[in-house]
């Protein structure tokens, strides 16, 4: 039979503010353990709460981003459930008034451009961290509880683990271009729990959904969708059934596990929260946030398809990250040809931040480095395959173009006297290569030029050896 | 009783039979009364989000000196390494 993937994914993003959701300890991150807490955010009794007013202001601007529509009135709820990562028993969070609602996020599928639905999005707060101790108990540090965070909800549209991927990218990128968060999966400022059934293609009923948790990386995030997939084709196939649960994903052995979970563990009992009055939030309000908003992932993606000529997986590569994407303008301020500069961000720009496991803020490369360098390149001073080279150790120690060619000694050799002898050693050496070559075997010619490169380390202008060679063994 | 029995279980209450069983009729009570209140006809009435008609009280994102460590630990019955040390609950939520 013929199954048909559905996939929701529920995403949690840490706010970029100063201090926390509802008090003035630091939200940054890093500190000794409880050292960012005051009786608020412990739980203490005889505390009230006092919502972050940049806070709700980040989360409307990240909502109007994903085209939402945002509430007029919106309302604080208590989550009940007892975990000691929540010293109050109970979180703070939106549940019946969220914040806002129904918007999208555009993603490229083979079919064509697609909208994915946000159902919803809302603000609460975040808990506390465990470490758990090998001697059964487990140690609590507060410092994260009551940072703020947003949660965004797709509706179930997701057709494919790619998609998924895609869609997460999508918005992670808004998330990014808009200042609200971090946005570092590794880190824990972006979170994703994803949601997969399977049905019979065609058939309008979901098929039972199972959530799976602990995915810290996008590409985790599609492995363990496609594990999952796999999974219950399989069980669907051999006529068995599949058990709504939650599924931890196992990034060593690339496999989901099923968590213990009791049955009321999901009833939270929400209601709303008394030690907060409900949030109006004005039309001016709104509007100010959305004359403010930064020109977004989508409208970037346009302008280098339409101004620059470049491919869409190119302009969609660069500019799924905002310091790429700043980056690439930089650059193109300085440089005239887009081809260049998208082909060395692509390339070895990519190969080496992946390489590094480093991201563009932690890098002392800048767009003056690559404009240097490709200058070099049309002069004729550097070849490009010593450009990686130099390209290597700008990025490594962000020394410009210049001063990395003079102190490697990497520029090309151009110098028609100095290339001369080293072709004319190159032609004594080979004898055979050049009789082959004398007796019609053009390719043996290829060889010498390679042989002329070697002697001078790559430094050789290689047009130049080319023409050397060919007067050289001109018959006489 | 039911009813009773699962928000126990929520809660982490235990009670006695006889605690249960005015449990029991109490929460009937209040929702004898607010089944009552539900045949209302509200649809003209806007709904209270919040009985205080105060205006939002916002706080600006600044951030205050909160507790320190030491403070904060004060009242742990048990600690380690900075952090609050408790018994482990194994239950993912
Ligand atoms: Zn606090």
């Amino acid at each position: 039979m013929n199954y048909e993937v559905v996939i929701g994914l529920e995403v949690h993003a840490e706010l970029a503010t100063r201090s926390k959701m509802f008090c003035g300890c630091p939200a940054v991150f890093g500190g000794q353990p409880n050292t960012q807490v005051c009786p608020v955010c412990l739980g203490l009794p005889g505390v009230l709460p006092v919502p972050n007013r940049r806070a709700v202001e980040f989360a409307i601007r990240a909502a109007l981003a994903l085209n939402c529509a945002v509430a007029s009135v919106t309302r604080f709820d208590r989550k009940n459930y007892f975990y000691p990562d929540l010293p109050k028993a109970y979180q703070i969070s939106q549940y019946q008034h969220p914040l806002a609602k129904g918007g999208y996020v555009g993603i490229a599928t083979p079919a064509g451009p697609k909208r994915v639905t946000i159902q919803r999005l809302h603000l609460e707060e975040d808990t506390g961290k465990l470490l758990h101790l090998p001697g059964g108990d487990s140690l609590v540090d507060l410092n994260r509880a009551g940072v703020p965070l947003m949660e965004i909800v797709s509706e179930p549209e997701l057709s494919s683990p790619q998609e998924a991927r895609d869609y997460l990218m999508q918005l992670k990128a808004v998330l990014e271009y808009t200042g609200v968060s971090d946005v570092r999966m590794e880190e824990g400022s972006l979170r994703c729990d994803v949601n997969v059934s399977l049905r019979p293609a065609g058939s309008a009923e979901l098929g039972n959904l199972v959530e799976v948790k602990n995915l810290n990386s996008f590409r985790a995030v599609q492995r363990a969708l496609e594990h999952e997939v796999e999974r219950q084709r399989a069980l669907l196939e051999a006529n068995r059934r599949v058990v709504r649960e939650t599924r931890h994903w196992d990034e060593a052995s690339g496999t989901t596990f099923a968590t213990r979970s009791k049955e009321e563990a999901h009833d939270y009992r929400y209601f709303p929260e008394p030690d907060l009055l409900p949030l109006e939030i004005s039309p001016e309000w709104v509007e100010q946030i959305r004359s403010q908003l930064p020109e977004l992932p989508g409208k970037r993606r346009r302008r280098l398809v339409d101004e620059d000529g470049l491919p869409e997986h190119d302009a969609a590569v660069l500019t799924a990250s905002k310091r790429m994407a700043d980056l690439y303008d930089a650059c193109r301020a300085g440089y005239p040809d887009p081809k260049t500069v998208s082909n060395w961000l692509m390339g070895e720009l990519a190969r080496l931040l992946n390489a590094t496991g480093r991201d563009l803020s932690q890098v002392p490369l800048t767009a003056e480095h690559l404009i240097g360098m490709w200058r070099l390149m049309d002069q004729g001073v550097l070849s490009g395959k010593l450009a990686k080279a130099v390209f290597e150790e700008m990025f490594r120690t962000g020394k410009d173009a210049a001063t990395v060619v003079r102190e490697q000694g990497a520029s090309q050799i151009s110098d028609e006297a100095q290339l001369a002898a080293v072709v004319e050693r190159v032609v004594a050496a080979n004898p055979k290569v050049v009789a082959d070559f004398r007796g019609g075997k053009e390719q043996a010619l290829g060889f010498l030029v390679g042989q002329v490169m070697r002697e001078t380390r790559g430094r050789a202008n290689p047009e130049l050896a080319n023409r050397l060679l060919r007067d050289q063994l001109r018959p006489g | 009783m039911e009813d009773v029995e699962h928000v126990m279980k929520l809660a982490r209450l235990d009670l006695s039979a006889a605690e249960r069983e005015e449990m029991r009729r109490q929460l009937s009570d209040i929702l004898e009364h607010v089944a009552k209140l539900q045949e209302l006809d509200t649809a003209e009435v806007p709904p209270t989000y919040h009985v205080l008609k105060t205006r939002e009280i916002w706080r600006e994102d600044e951030v205050r000196p909160g507790l320190s460590q030491e403070a904060a630990l004060a009242n742990a019955p048990r600690r380690r390494d900075g952090c609050f040390q408790v018994p482990r609950v194994a239950e993912e939520f």
